[in-house]
């Protein structure tokens, strides 16, 4: 080889690991369309925009600016296999599915690919065994962690005491959200309360016969795992019978603006779950405002931030740079690939000096991840809703959930799973 | 009575109620088939965009805003205006009308003579077009609706009905809700209406005439364009109407296109030329998908008024498959 082509072949290479070097690809399979999709805009947009945040604040993580690559996957199953399958070839550190379904066809072909997804608050709750579901991760908060929470919530009205109680689960009739029923059911056998499921068939435009019976049964409390349209019909004819609203609590995806504006002032007092703060009282919303708001490089028009879902979003983004960042900590290398960002979820730890650090202080809980436990301590906490002010109130500080019930369901489901799949199980320390 | 008699009997109201929803929604539907022979698959995405275009010149928004600012660089949102209800209305049905002589210009009067099914596909086309093109113009986060529509319970109802149960017995009174009353009643002056229209008026009778025989009407001078664009703006009216009182329970969402899907066994069951057909199928199918959801929904799981609705049409289709109301279909040979 003459010495022009080797300089020729060095430059090349050189010029490729400096592209292979630009960037962090971070996908978001976000729904900007569709029926669900007034609810993607704002949870796709604060993902995004923490990035650029990151990117125009700090000069990308660890130095290497981070890429987020979108795909449509309206909310549809199939899109989101094709979405992932179109943009697994980009290098890609960790997915954000942000639906349940998805969650569960792309768990295998994760796991195939040696690529970590985060489904935080949704998806298969039984990935918090790390053993298992190697990369798969669920932290800081899971389903079952959610039903616990608002039962918790509910004994702490009562003094402790709900044997007599009467809860109703107004649910979408669909995988999501049937996964709180065995939970619920375990902790009605604990605390002996009754619990009457109440199915919704999707989309959950008319919900007529679901709440006449709650207006007949008259449940003490209700429950509400709903998305979408479902949730503001359910809100309006819960506010149509005249139901209590501080006894009507809705899982962390029934609990956004739109969820209830559309019910207007009679739907204050309404409670949904969380696992990360309500509104844009952090020196964080400062940089995003003035690094990528006022610097014209919003994803969206900028109206979304600090709302519920624009801040899940964000939160989201936030989990993910830490986590590459611990990993590029863990490997000695700014440039991570999927597998070194596998390695920095599973040892992520946010505490709180990171979270202030972060200009985030208290936004979430503290929690730890380790090979065993993917989802954290599953904290979670309540917000309710104040009509007057137009805003979500935290009520609550963040809050463990029930692991004496948890537990041994997480441990049964994903047994049972790596038994039905052949998988063999995660060594951990 | 007993409260379980008087349950079944607010079961069987509110089913009518929920029926004359559903009835709403297929009228336009049938309006639009009688005319032209469509079977206009963007009749529910019309009744977004009438809701949706309703909202945003009631509230004063800036159509396509997010566009104007992102090409522009600019930050205009509203025009700082808060219409009064009836003109925000009246100015909607203005903009459906510019809709249907669009829909008849670019679209319909390019597929004279057309298949049915071509046209079908046009209008499958034209509900993702209008999906995307209300998106842009209006935006798509979740819009409050407030024409002034009564919403909740009726209490007066309530309170008088709350005497009719046995002594000693559970009972909370009758619920009705006041926005399902005022849809009863807008569905009613609707279709009479329409009736007196098609009836009385040379117009009407023309409407009537296409309906019957497109060749005849077009020899005796009927205008068959003329006759599509009124037809189209009816059915954008109605389209309005259905948006204004399922995007009252909702909010104004991409969700509000979907009512359509309730809409299909109302026409599978009363017929897709019959107005008449459209409100009493909607009632069949609102009452009895009730009924089967209170009496044996509780022993198989419940959410079944989705499928049962289908289930219910496809019964009559077996007994009648023009609907009950439909035109008979004669084949000669």
């Amino acid at each position: 080889m003459s010495p022009l082509k080797i300089v020729g072949v060095a430059l090349i290479t050189s010029l490729a690991s400096t592209a292979a070097m630009a960037d962090l690809v971070f996908p978001s399979l976000s729904y900007r369309t569709g029926a669900y999709g007034a609810n993607g805009i704002p949870f796709a947009d604060g993902y995004a925009d923490y990035f650029t945040l990151v990117n125009e604040r700090d000069g990308g993580i660890g130095g290497v600016p981070a890429k987020v690559i979108e795909c449509e996957t309206g909310y549809n199953t199939q899109k989101g296999v094709e979405c992932y399958e179109s943009t697994k070839g980009e290098n890609p550190l960790v997915y954000q599915p942000l639906s349940t379904g998805i969650t569960y066809q792309l768990i295998p072909k994760v796991t195939a690919d040696g690529i970590p997804m985060h489904t935080m608050g949704y998806g298969r709750t039984s990935a918090k065994n790390g053993m298992v579901f190697s990369n798969v991760f669920n932290y800081p908060a899971n389903y079952w962690d959610g039903a616990s929470h608002a039962i918790n919530h509910i004994l702490g009205e009562n003094g402790g005491d709900i044997k007599d109680k009467n809860i109703a689960l107004v649910y979408h009739n669909s995988a999501y959200g049937k996964e709180p029923i065995r939970t619920l059911t375990e902790l009605s056998a604990k605390h002996g309360f009754k619990l009457t499921e109440v199915p919704v068939d999707h989309p959950g435009q008319e919900q007529k016969s679901q709440w006449l019976q709650i207006r007949r049964t008259r449940p003490d409390y209700v429950l509400m795992w709903g998305w979408g349209v479902m949730n503001q019909v359910a809100i309006q004819e819960a506010v149509n019978i005249g139901y209590p609203m501080e006894n009507f609590i809705g899982i962390w995806w029934s609990g956004s603006e739109n969820d209830v504006i559309p019910a207007g002032a009679k739907a204050n007092g309404y409670k949904a779950l969380t696992f990360h703060a309500v509104g844009n009282d952090f020196p964080v919303f400062d940089d995003i405002k003035k690094h990528v708001v006022d610097a014209g490089k919003a994803a969206g028009a900028g109206d979304q931030v600090g709302t519920v879902l624009y801040n899940r979003g964000m939160y989201a983004a936030m989990l993910a740079v830490e986590a590459a960042k611990t990993a590029q900590g863990i490997h000695g290398t700014a440039d991570i690939n999927a597998a070194q960002m596998r390695d920095g979820m599973e040892a992520l730890v946010m505490d709180a000096a990171k979270m202030e650090s972060l200009g985030m202080a208290g936004f979430g809980p503290e929690f730890a991840v380790d090979c065993k436990n993917h989802g954290g301590p599953g904290l979670g906490a309540m917000q309710q809703w104040d009509a007057g002010a137009g805003e979500w109130k935290l009520i609550s500080d963040f809050e463990p959930s029930d692991m004496e019930i948890i537990q041994p369901l997480i441990d049964e489901d994903s047994n049972a799973f790596a038994e039905e799949s052949k998988i063999e199980l995660q060594e951990c320390a | 009575m007993s409260p379980d008699v008087l349950y079944t009997i607010e079961v069987i109201l509110n089913g009518l109620m929920a029926g004359v929803m559903y009835a709403l929604v297929a009228l336009g539907f049938v309006l639009i088939f009688k005319a032209s022979g469509i079977f206009n698959y963007a009749q529910g995405v019309m009744a977004l965009f009438a809701a949706m275009t309703l909202v945003g010149i009631q509230n004063g928004q800036v159509p396509f805003s997010h566009l104007i600012n992102a090409i522009f660089g600019t930050h205009i949102h509203h025009f700082g205006w808060q219409l009064p209800a009836i003109v925000a209305i009246l100015l909607t049905v203005v903009v459906m009308i510019i809709f249907a002589i669009l829909v008849e210009r670019l679209v319909l009067k390019h597929l004279v003579n057309q298949e049915p099914i071509i046209l079908f596909m046009a209008t499958i086309g034209l509900a993702y077009f209008m999906e995307g093109f209300g998106d842009l113009m209006w935006g798509s986060e979740i819009k409050t609706l407030d024409v002034g529509l009564p919403q909740g319970a009726s209490l007066a109802l309530e309170e008088y009905t709350l005497k009719w149960a046995a002594e000693g017995t559970e009972y909370y009174g009758m619920y009705l809700d006041k926005l399902d009353m005022v849809a009863a009643l807008v569905a009613l002056g609707l279709v009479i209406v329409l009736s007196l229209f098609s009836q009385y008026t040379k117009t009407g009778r023309a409407l009537r005439a296409v309906a019957d025989d497109h060749q005849a009407a077009l020899s005796v001078g009927i205008s068959l364009r003329k006759i599509w664009v009124i037809t189209w703006c009816i059915a954008g009216v109605v389209a309005m109407v259905a948006g204004v009182m399922w995007g009252s329970k909702s909010g104004v969402q991409f969700s509000l296109s979907l009512i359509a899907l309730k809409a299909l066994p109302v026409l599978i069951l009363g017929g897709f030329t019959s107005i008449p057909g459209a409100i009493i199928g909607g009632l069949i199918i609102g009452v009895g998908e009730k009924l089967f959801e209170y009496s044996i929904g509780p022993m198989i799981g419940g959410a079944t008024e989705n499928w049962f609705a289908y289930v219910l049409a496809l019964f009559f289709l077996v007994f009648r498959p023009q609907g009950l109301f439909g035109d008979k279909i004669i084949e000669r040979v």
